[in-house]
């Protein structure tokens, strides 16, 4: 499987990072080297193999339904490029 | 028995799916330890993990495993011991960790049926496809500055419950009979407050049209309806622009759309090759999420009563009617207000309840409710505590007042939240079940009306009711109705 | 160079104790040591007067009896731990000024114990290569300089490995007594490797990722960078614990590692990989890896072949689970809530101006990769294909962990390279982490030990893997093989003022 300019500028807009024109062939074919170097996975007999989904046996620890977080909007805001009115503020969305 | 609307070129059926998205009640988030409370100043219940500061994890709160597992009991569909929360990846200004974690191929709850009662009194079974938890948004102000979006965390992270259903629906009234069903499940359980102006439950709408027996059509999604009324309406809209564009020799656009409550319509949101392509996968920062069969069991058997549960017990065992049961099972707040009503009752006058039900629920239904509605006022708001209304009852059951009293007893309770006794008392009502005057005073009413009383005689049966209304007319309506037709009818008869 | 920046964590843990010196007198060498290595680039924030308060509330513990084995020891902390009110930027221009309003778990174990924080160092962007040559904040520089054939120093530059870099470079350069890490797929241990120090990497669940910014969830795990195996047992021993913050974090007790320490190795199975000969690995590093044999053999350790079949798979693997996870873990650098914001065509303008200033190019490589295999129709060839091979390395550990206690492989397939010499190529930077890899993937301990030097004159590690959880007998194989090797070569001062 390999990848073209186009399917790079969807990946691109899907990751939300601007790419200007002139940089897509250069990245299809970075991508490709490295798309065509997983490839040797295929390889691999996976069939009737689970995912791993932990690599430690634990269980998820559940935590008890109380109040113990929040309320220090100051701290929420202090790194935000835009605050107005004890909000978050971005250019306005149009839809 | 299907329902199929006519257009210009022939017949159509109408299939509709819902997503209900319904809050969880909890305490605190789904992932993170901060209030879940509606109204609070903005960005004041947000952590750093709700804000998806660096470096932030989430770690499961337990209640909204536990609301999810009774829902899923509630509305009797499988329960999954074990399953998976995905990451659903997209941009948006209100959800700051760039993806939602949600439950995609592994959900909390699996399939079940539900059974809806239609307003012909009809029933009938609507699929559910799954509910799994995942994370509400914050929200995204855009009418408070000219440039700029103001975005608020305090609902984001929150727990919400999306129950799937299949496209079992062929008309608006049974989606909004199934939406009125999940509701009043879930407000009985006590796992969503149901509360739909403050968004606590909200739809997303799918409808397509075909030809009856046809394939399924293409479907437009309808997201965020917040009303079963509007949820309705887009049905209705959404049927009728299906309908047109075929019947033009179009094509339905698969896409997803959203509700204009102004106009009643439906507009196009984006289209399905503007779809997005969420890249669904295992949240790593989470584990499988696992629990026993026995702590299922141990949920179930601290259940409480359901509605259809509730209304057949009121049918088999109170004798109420179908209809009158069904009315007040329709909100857990009546049906409690009537249950506990019914308990005072019954330990006042020393009856079975199954005696007494009827005339208990009669009186809810008809004199409370009527009087609320007026009013504009919730159950919960009632002028009339359970404890007055089991008093007025027990008042006419004991024959203290008649009932045309009882009337004028009530209509002051409305008024001024007094009890029934202390108004009977201080205004005289008690009712006249003293023979001896009452059989005087026939016999004076009988003398003054000799014409009529010949008239009766004569054959004219009806008249019967002119004597029973002048003696109430002289007790001031205090009379025991039942002895003054004990005593008139052998004098009359004479 | 003054001496107290000379010691190991557990000579000036003892001379503390005794009342040599102070932690403020080892914090001013310190900080002096630091000012003249700025040019290694190392350090990306010095918090000076942050250090010597905490190195006066670590005397106060020395003097009240209630030190540790941390207290008054000044580390140096990766720039990826999160720390209250001081920069905190995974060396990303994203994170551009971001300073927490909190603490992560594993440095406020450190501070707990008395530890004093020097300052913040430099790293790969996101934890995100294997040279320290992708950060915002420039390179690092190795203290280390090859010896040409006439004895002198080559004047190139040499990369410090990576992702922990500026770390490596700190304890090596003798401007920290000690490190704070964080590997992902050999980001503590192979530029250990390449500095001539020790680099330890726990089971993945005892420290807490809390505060961590996250690169690959499933793989992200704290560790100590120090100069000796003992000094990585007692740091260890306070950045691990058990962190309900944290749901993939274990409870268990931590033992104390340093007791582990027995020197003690007689019956011990070690189990040594043939996949790991691979081929156009150089031979000092297969000459290296089979005197290590010799040094366990010689110390009475069993020395056992095993096979671990799925091992040249890892790589690829990693190279898929790592950047899908990744792509996610970055989305929320969006320009809303922290770090750098461009302005653009409104939101999506915005959020895409922002990324594609705030991100390097490897961090976007790997995004866009990331992005890739997770996408529509692609996810079960590449995402769920990949979690089941790992499910089959994990599998040839387990079975492996049948037969013996640890597993000995070199560390890195070469020693640390000329800045610039690989960072055309991605892949072959990939591949330096071949043999670190696989241990991540399986979430297992492993540790690097400095064994000797390359033909000039730089230095060479070999790892331990050890069993889930037992990092102790990994420590005692380590600490065992640390003096046999008896690698005491230090870096010859170059920089600063000579």
């Amino acid at each position: 499987m390999s990848v073209d300019i186009k399917t790079v500028a969807k990946i691109a807009d899907l990751a939300r990072i601007a790419v200007r024109e002139e940089e897509l062939a250069p990245l299809a074919g970075e991508l490709n080297n490295i798309l065509d170097w997983i490839e040797q996975l295929s390889e691999v007999n996976t069939d009737g193999v689970a995912p791993m989904t932990s690599v430690v046996e634990v269980d998820l620890p559940w935590r008890a339904d109380k109040v113990t977080d929040g309320g220090y909007r100051d701290d929420i805001l202090a790194n935000a490029p835009s605050t107005e009115h004890g909000f978050f503020s971005v250019p306005k969305v149009i839809e | 028995m299907a329902k199929y609307i006519q257009g210009a070129t022939g017949e159509w059926e109408v299939v509709i799916g819902l997503e209900i998205h319904a809050q969880v009640l909890s305490e605190a988030k789904l992932f993170s330890g901060s209030s879940t409370k509606f109204g609070a100043e903005p960005n004041t219940q947000v952590s750093f993990v709700c804000s998806a500061m660096p470096g932030m994890l989430p770690v499961i709160n337990e209640e909204c495993i536990r609301q999810a597992i009774r829902t899923g009991l509630a509305m009797g569909c499988e329960i999954n011991l074990r399953s998976v929360f995905d990451r659903k990846n997209y941009f948006y200004a209100d959800l700051p960790q760039g993806y939602q974690i949600s439950q995609f191929k592994d959900p909390i709850v699996g399939e079940g049926v539900m059974e809806i009662t239609l307003d012909d009194g009809s029933t009938k079974s609507i699929g559910v496809e799954r509910l799994h938890l995942e994370q509400d948004a914050g929200k995204s102000m855009h009418d408070q500055h000219p440039s700029q979006t103001y975005v608020d965390l305090n609902r984001c992270g929150v727990a919400l419950m999306e129950i799937v259903s299949k496209p079992d629906m062929r008309s608006a009234e049974e989606a909004g009979a199934y939406f009125r069903k999940i509701r009043t499940l879930v407000r009985y359980a006590g796992t969503c407050d149901g509360n739909m102006d403050q968004g606590s439950m909200r739809a997303d709408v799918n409808v397509s049209v075909r030809r009856p027996g046809a394939e399924l059509g293409t479907r437009s999604e309808t997201k965020n309806v917040n009303s079963i009324r509007f949820m309705m309406q887009v049905i209705d809209f959404e049927t009728r622009r299906q309908i047109d564009i075929l019947e033009d020799g179009g094509e339905v656009a698969q896409e997803t759309r959203q509700f204009d409550p102004a106009t009643g319509t439906t507009s196009s949101l984006r289209s399905k090759e503007e779809a997005h392509d969420y890249r669904y996968f295992p949240d790593p920062d989470l584990l499988p999420l696992e629990f026993s069969q026995d702590y299922v069991d141990e949920l179930a058997k601290n259940m409480p009563e359901l509605p259809d549960a509730k209304k057949a017990r009121f049918v088999e065992d109170l004798g109420i009617s179908d209809y009158n049961a069904a009315v007040l099972v329709a909100e857990k707040e009546n049906a409690d207000y009537f249950e506990d009503l019914l308990v005072e009752l019954s330990a006042k006058c020393g009856q079975d309840k199954a005696k007494i039900a009827t005339q208990a629920a009669n009186w809810v239904i008809v004199d409370l409710f009527g009087a609320l509605k007026k009013a504009g006022k919730p159950i919960i708001d009632s002028p009339i505590s359970t404890a007055h209304g089991a008093e007025l009852l027990a008042l006419q059951v004991d024959g203290t007042i008649s009932g045309r009293i009882a009337k004028d007893v009530f209509e002051i309770m409305i008024e001024t939240g007094q009890a029934p006794e202390q108004i009977v008392e201080e205004k005289g009502l008690k009712q006249v079940s003293d023979t001896g005057a009452i059989e005087a005073m026939i016999d004076e009413i009988l003398a003054e009306n000799q014409d009529k009383v010949e008239q009766y005689r004569g054959g004219k049966d009806k008249l019967f009711g002119f004597f029973v209304g002048q003696v109430m007319k002289k007790t001031q309506g205090k009379a025991n109705p039942q002895v003054v037709n004990q005593l008139l009818r052998p004098k009359l008869d004479g | 160079m003054s001496e107290l920046t000379r010691l190991t964590l557990a000579e000036a843990r003892d001379g503390l104790a005794k009342g040599d010196f102070t932690a403020r007198e080892m914090t001013a060498q310190h900080l002096k040591a630091m000012e003249q290595g700025r040019e290694l680039n190392s350090y990306i924030v010095e918090t000076a007067d942050m250090a010597l308060d905490m190195a006066d509330k670590a005397d106060h513990m020395i003097r009240g009896g209630n030190a540790t084995g941390m207290t008054g020891i000044p580390v140096a902390v990766k720039d990826l731990y999160c720390t209250k009110d001081v920069h905190s930027c995974s060396a990303s221009h994203i994170l551009n000024g971001f300073k927490p309003k909190y603490e992560s778990t594993v440095t406020a174990n450190l501070w707990q114990d008395g530890a004093v924080m020097l300052g913040k160092t430099n790293m790969d962007e996101f934890a995100m290569g294997s040279s320290n040559e992708t950060s915002f904040y420039g390179p690092v520089k190795n203290p280390w300089r090859a010896t040409k054939a006439d004895g002198t120093l080559d004047s190139r530059d040499y990369v410090p490995g990576g992702s922990s870099g500026g770390s490596v470079a700190a304890v090596a350069g003798h401007m920290a007594i000690a490190a704070t890490g964080t590997d992902t797929g050999g980001s503590i241990r192979q530029p250990a490797a390449f500095t001539g120090l020790v680099g330890m990497k726990p089971t993945y669940g005892r420290c807490s990722r809390w505060g961590m910014i996250a690169f690959a969830s499933s793989l992200d795990q704290a560790g100590p960078i120090t100069r000796t195996v003992r000094d990585a047992a007692i740091m260890m021993e306070s950045m691990a614990s058990y962190d309900v913050k944290d749901s993939t974090s274990v409870e268990r007790t931590v033992p104390n590692y340093e007791h582990a320490l027995t020197g003690d190795i007689r019956g011990m199975k070690i189990g040594i990989p043939k996949e790991y000969r691979m081929d156009g690995m150089p031979d000092e590093i297969e000459k290296l890896w089979q005197q290590g044999i010799a040094w366990l053999k010689d110390a009475g350790a069993e020395i056992i072949d095993i096979s671990l079949p799925h091992t040249k798979y890892a790589l690829p693997t990693y190279y898929i689970v790592a950047p899908a996870e990744a792509s996610s873990n970055l989305a929320r650098y969006d320009g809303v809530k922290y770090g750098l914001r461009v302005e653009g065509d409104g939101l999506p303008g915005m959020y895409k101006n922002t990324r594609a200033e705030g991100f390097g190019d490897e961090v976007k490589r790997r995004i866009l990769i990331g992005t890739y295999v997770l996408s529509a129709g692609y996810y079960d060839a590449y995402y769920l294909k990949a979690q089941k091979i790992r499910t089959l390395i994990a599998q040839d550990f387990a079975k492996a962990y049948e037969q013996v206690d640890v597993i000995l492989t070199p560390t890195a397939p070469s020693a640390a390279f000329a800045m610039g010499e690989k960072s055309d190529d991605p892949i072959a930077m990939y591949l330096n982490d071949v043999f670190t890899v696989p241990a991540s993937l399986a979430g297992l301990p492993a540790i690097s030990v400095p064994a000797g030097l390359s033909a000039d004159a730089m230095p060479l590690g070999l790892q331990l893997i050890g069993r889930a959880f037992d990092e102790e007998t990994m420590f005692r194989a380590a600490h065992v093989l640390e003096h046999a090797a008896g690698f005491t070569a230090t870096p010859k001062v170059w920089w600063g003022e000579k």
